[in-house]
Parts: C-alpha cells; structure tokens; sequence
C-alpha cells in the first residue's frame, strides 16, 4: 500500500450481491490472462462498465459482495482494471482472503452508499475515514497480518518478506 | 470456555489449548485439495518462486473435475499442465474419477481434519466433522509451500435438528430452506455447526448435500457433530477418525437455530439467488428448456435412486433435455449395478461422465438465450449457466426429475 495511505478517485456504483459470476462469468476463465479477461468483468450485469472503468477509480457496492466460487480471478480482474479499492457493506469471506492475497484494497462500510452518486469523487486516507462532500465515514482498522500482506503487495511477496528466504 | 467443533479443530491445528472468535492463528492444514478451475494458476505462480519446494506432497490431492473430458484446446492446455506437475512431483492425482468434493469423501477426508480446497464448496467435509474451508490460488500456494496459513477463528451458528424430514422432503430442501432463512450472507465468516437428534435421521448423502452448500450463506465452514453413521461411513471406506469433536456444553454460539425437520417442504430456489427460495408449489407451471441432476451437491447414488425411481416407466418430456451426471465413478459404476442408468436413458435421459457439468456452465449442457433450467446444482446466479440472460432454479433431485417428465416445474406428488 505505498503511497495509498490518502487518495482520491471517482466512484462506480454496484448493488447487493455481485456474485464472482457477474465479475467474471465462466466462459471467460479459459482466456489465457487476467488482461484478457478484464474487458469482461461484470459483463452479465453492466457490459458497458469494464471499458469504461479508468486507473485510480472506486467501486462502492452493497452487501455480500463477491459470493460464489473460490476463483481468484475475480480480484485479479478488478485490480487490472485499474480499480484501487472497493468499499461495501460486506464482502464474502473467500473474497476478501482472496482480494488481500492480491493487494486489491477492500473497505467495509455501510452507511456511504445512500449518500454517494455515481461519479462522485471520494477520497479514503487508509485506516481513518472516507471522506465525500465535507462529510466523513470513518474505517475499521484492518487487522495488523493484513495490513502486512497489503503493505507487501500481497500474500506471497509477505511470505518472501517475513521468512526472508530468498529461495521462496 | 467450552469451545465449538471449529474451535477444537482450529486449536488442534495451532497447537494450542483453546482459541476464541476473533483471534488469528498460524495453523497446520491436513490436506490440501485443488481442482483444474485454478491449479494452472497454482502452478504458474508456484514456477515464479526463486527456490520452490512443497512442504508435504502427502497432503495434496489434485483433480480434474471442471471440464472432463477437455471441451477446448485451452483448457487442455492447463489440464496438461496440472497432469505433468502432478506427476513430476508425486501429487496423488485424479481424472475422470468424479467431482472433487466427492472423491474427497470418498477416498481422503476424515474427521477432525482441517482442509484447504481450491474450491468453494470445500465446506462439503463438516459431514464427517472435517473443517473444509475454500480458498483461492494463493492461499492455496503458501499453503502447498509451507504446510501452514493463517485463520481467524470463527463464531459458530448452531442448528439444532430435531424431528425427521418427511416422505418426499429431502436434506437439499432442508439447506435451502436455511438458506432462505438466514440469508446469502447469513452465515459470512462464520461456521454452521448441526447438531441434535434430528442429525441422527439423516445419512452420509443428505449430510454432505447440507454441508456443501452452505458456502452459499457465506459460511466458512461447515461442521456437523461426529456419531455412528459418520464413524461408520470412515471405517467403510477404510479411514480412522483423527479427531471426533462435539462442541462443549458450555461452547459459546452466535446464535442457536432450533430446526424442526418435519416442517421442511420441498423448495425451489429462484433466479438469480440461492437465498430467492420459496415453496416449491409456487413455482409450478414454470416453463423449463432443461433439467439438470447431479454435482457435488446431489449427484450421489440416494439422488439418482430418487430421480430412477420416479422416472421408471415414464418420459422425459418431448421439449426438455434432462441431463444425469453421477457425482464419481463409483457412483455411476453402483447406478448401474442398480439398472439406475438404464432407468434413465430408456426414459430418454442424457446421461453423462462425472464432472461438474453444467452447475458451472461450461463443458457441458450450457443454457442458451432466454432458456430455463432446473438443476440440483450448487448456485442459480445471472449467467451461471450459460448465456447472460438465461435462468436457473434450483430444487431437489424428486423435484427436477418430476420437473423433466412434466415439462414444467413440477412436485413430485404431482406425478
């Protein structure tokens, strides 16, 4: 999470539920690379929103968020779409393991959504609040072997970093 | 503290005497299942590391189960690249033999077990009292190279079942009409634990069907108490019992469902959510293009036993396609040892390998536009399928076989 510790981006709503085969169904799964898949991320819902998701952009979703299969090529997409965090109500449990083994920020919130419009701009400072229009929300702090594996860029570069081997 | 069976299983894993909800221990796993939905994915990151090495090959099973046989040159691309690994590196391997939550049961998981699987359903194992949880590709890795992972400790749900389900009403009704109850998140980070006399009526095959899905009310895991019919179950298979947990009298819960089994009525769960449940008898009448038995939820011999028997003698509706898909080899090997197959396919039915089949929309049997299916598959998502705009409703074996003949959604007692 260098230099994530305060940033600002424009936001794409999403509502309840958005199962891991609305952020990439399965007929996608056998494109060779995440890249190649990306363009089809939430392609049963919104066909339109990969294409015009931009580096730096915020997802603010509902609850439950990420149900379904275990395929880590859910979070990996919407990292590569350039998505720098998603904040909802609730994240499904294999999910948010999944998207913190990737470094894909996930921030659990549940009273932004009734006041925010698609394409606002908020701005998160990592671990303190979310802030939109003057008014702020404040974050659980994650816990700390979480913050280690995000601080790392994900769970295998902690792995490398925490046992300091160089063979792995 | 009295502890709960998730808890016995997570201390047992950490070393330590007793653990509590919320803390995050370093954990031993016993097994480690991984499937061809993400092992190539495994396999390319595990190729990246400086100095790779497995902690235990023991603990790995791996198992082609998602597309077999291979239905494009891509997945037999990565379906090669999991067979040469496996091999170079004495991974006990499977293909062909069924879907991997039931060659897990059947060949590896044993009671007391904590169990990394590469897939969601992994929950399946609390049926003899293993932890089964479903992880991604990269826990799945630091697993596979250090033999360790993280968890945080889980509050437990406890249902207690009392009464015995009713002719007709099956353990698949029973889970979707928790389901329904407590929601797609009902259970988020937590682990279900059943229990109670109501438990002893139920055999092997309906307790994995309840398990198995309760990743669908975000369940971590699931975790049934471990009595004679599972310790018989292991000695059949030839297996020991590591541990057999119950939770303690005094074991604190999040919450404590009572659950009368002889109030369940047959359930349909409708588009787009397993959660969307509802009284099967409200569903008749709906058009269906095809009817799906099988997966790792309810493709065993006592569902296919259920579809035969009220299928014998009668069609398959001209307009629908009714695939059967066991959930392993043995399963088909005793269907048709049974004359179970041969029910089936002179009703007319497709009956297919093992694999999972259409429950994940693709090698097999995918929906097109606008189509209809009813399945006793695992999810009924938007798309999940097929085509982005076609429909699933999930309901038990008795429920979509009766569907099949009618050529609608249909009860069983309407026959």
């Amino acid at each position: 999470m260098k230099g994530m510790d305060k940033f600002t981006g424009k936001i794409w709503i999403l509502g309840d539920d958005i199962d891991t085969d609305i952020i990439i169904p399965t007929e996608y799964l056998a494109l060779k690379t995440v890249q190649d898949m990306a363009p089809y991320a939430f392609s049963p819902l919104r066909p339109e929103l990969a294409g015009k998701i931009q580096d730096g952009d915020i997802i603010v979703a509902g609850k439950n968020f990420g149900c379904g299969s275990s395929r880590e090529q859910a979070p990996e997409i919407i990292k590569a779409l350039g998505i720098k965090c998603v904040i909802a109500k609730s994240f499904a449990r294999i999910f948010f393991r999944n998207s913190i083994n990737n470094g894909l920020l996930l921030i659990e919130n549940d009273r932004i959504q009734g006041d925010v419009s698609e394409g606002d701009e908020i701005t998160i400072s990592i671990n303190e609040c979310i802030e939109h229009r003057g008014n702020q929300y404040p974050i659980t702090s994650l816990p700390q072997n979480l913050v280690d594996i995000l601080n790392a860029g994900g769970l295998v570069k902690a792995m490398q970093r925490r046992n300091n081997l160089k063979g792995m | 503290m009295g502890m709960t069976i998730a808890e016995k299983i997570i201390a047992a894993a950490a070393g330590v005497e007793s653990v509590k909800p919320g803390d995050i221990h370093t954990v031993e796993i016993d097994r480690m299942m991984s499937n061809d939905g993400t092992t190539h994915l495994t396999i390319d990151m595990y190729n990246k590391l400086k100095n790779p090495r497995i902690a235990d090959v023991g603990k790995l099973v791996w198992i082609v189960d998602h597309n077999v046989p291979c239905d494009s040159v891509k997945t037999a691309a990565s379906h090669r690249k999991m067979r040469d690994f496996a091999r170079e590196h004495n991974i006990t391997f499977y293909e062909g033999a069924g879907v991997c939550h039931q060659v897990m049961m059947e060949n590896h998981v044993t009671s007391g077990e904590l169990i990394f699987g590469a897939d969601s359903h992994t929950c399946a194992y609390g049926a003899v009292g293993a932890f089964g949880t479903g992880v991604g590709c990269t826990d799945y890795l630091y697993a596979m190279v250090t033999g360790k992972s993280w968890l945080l400790v889980p509050e437990t749900l406890k249902f207690n079942l009392t009464g015995r389900l009713r002719d007709g009403v099956y353990a698949r009704d029973l889970i979707l009409s928790i389901i329904g109850r407590i929601g797609a998140n009902g259970a988020n980070y937590m682990a279900m634990e059943f229990g109670g006399e109501g438990l002893r009526t139920l055999n092997m095959s309906d307790r994995i069907s309840i398990c198995n899905l309760c990743v669908e009310a975000g369940a971590k895991t699931a975790l049934m108490e471990v009595d004679e019919t599972a310790l018989s179950y292991l000695k059949e298979h030839g297996r020991e019992p590591k541990h057999a947990f119950c939770s303690d009298d005094d074991a604190q819960f999040a919450k404590v469902y009572d659950i009368d089994l002889t109030e369940i009525r047959p359930i349909v769960a409708k588009p787009h959510f397993v959660d969307s449940v509802v009284d099967a008898k409200a569903c008749v009448g709906t058009h269906i293009d095809q009817a799906f038995l099988g997966s790792c939820n309810n493709g065993r011999i006592e569902d296919l036993r259920v579809g035969a028997a009220l299928i014998k003698g009668k069609k398959v509706h001209p307009l629908v396609r009714f695939l059967v898909v066991p959930a392993s080899a043995s399963v088909y090997r005793q269907a048709l040892a049974e004359g179970i197959i041969d029910t089936f396919m002179e009703a007319g039915a497709i009956v297919m390998n093992p694999n999972c089949s259409v429950c994940w929309g693709s090698c097999q049997g995918v929906i097109g536009e606008g189509e209809v299916l009813i399945s006793t598959g695992t999810r009924n998502f938007k798309g999940r399928a097929g085509h982005k705009d076609s429909f699933v409703y999930l309901a038990s074996a008795a429920t979509v076989t009766a569907s099949a003949i009618r050529g609608e959604i249909a009860t069983a007692d309407m026959l």
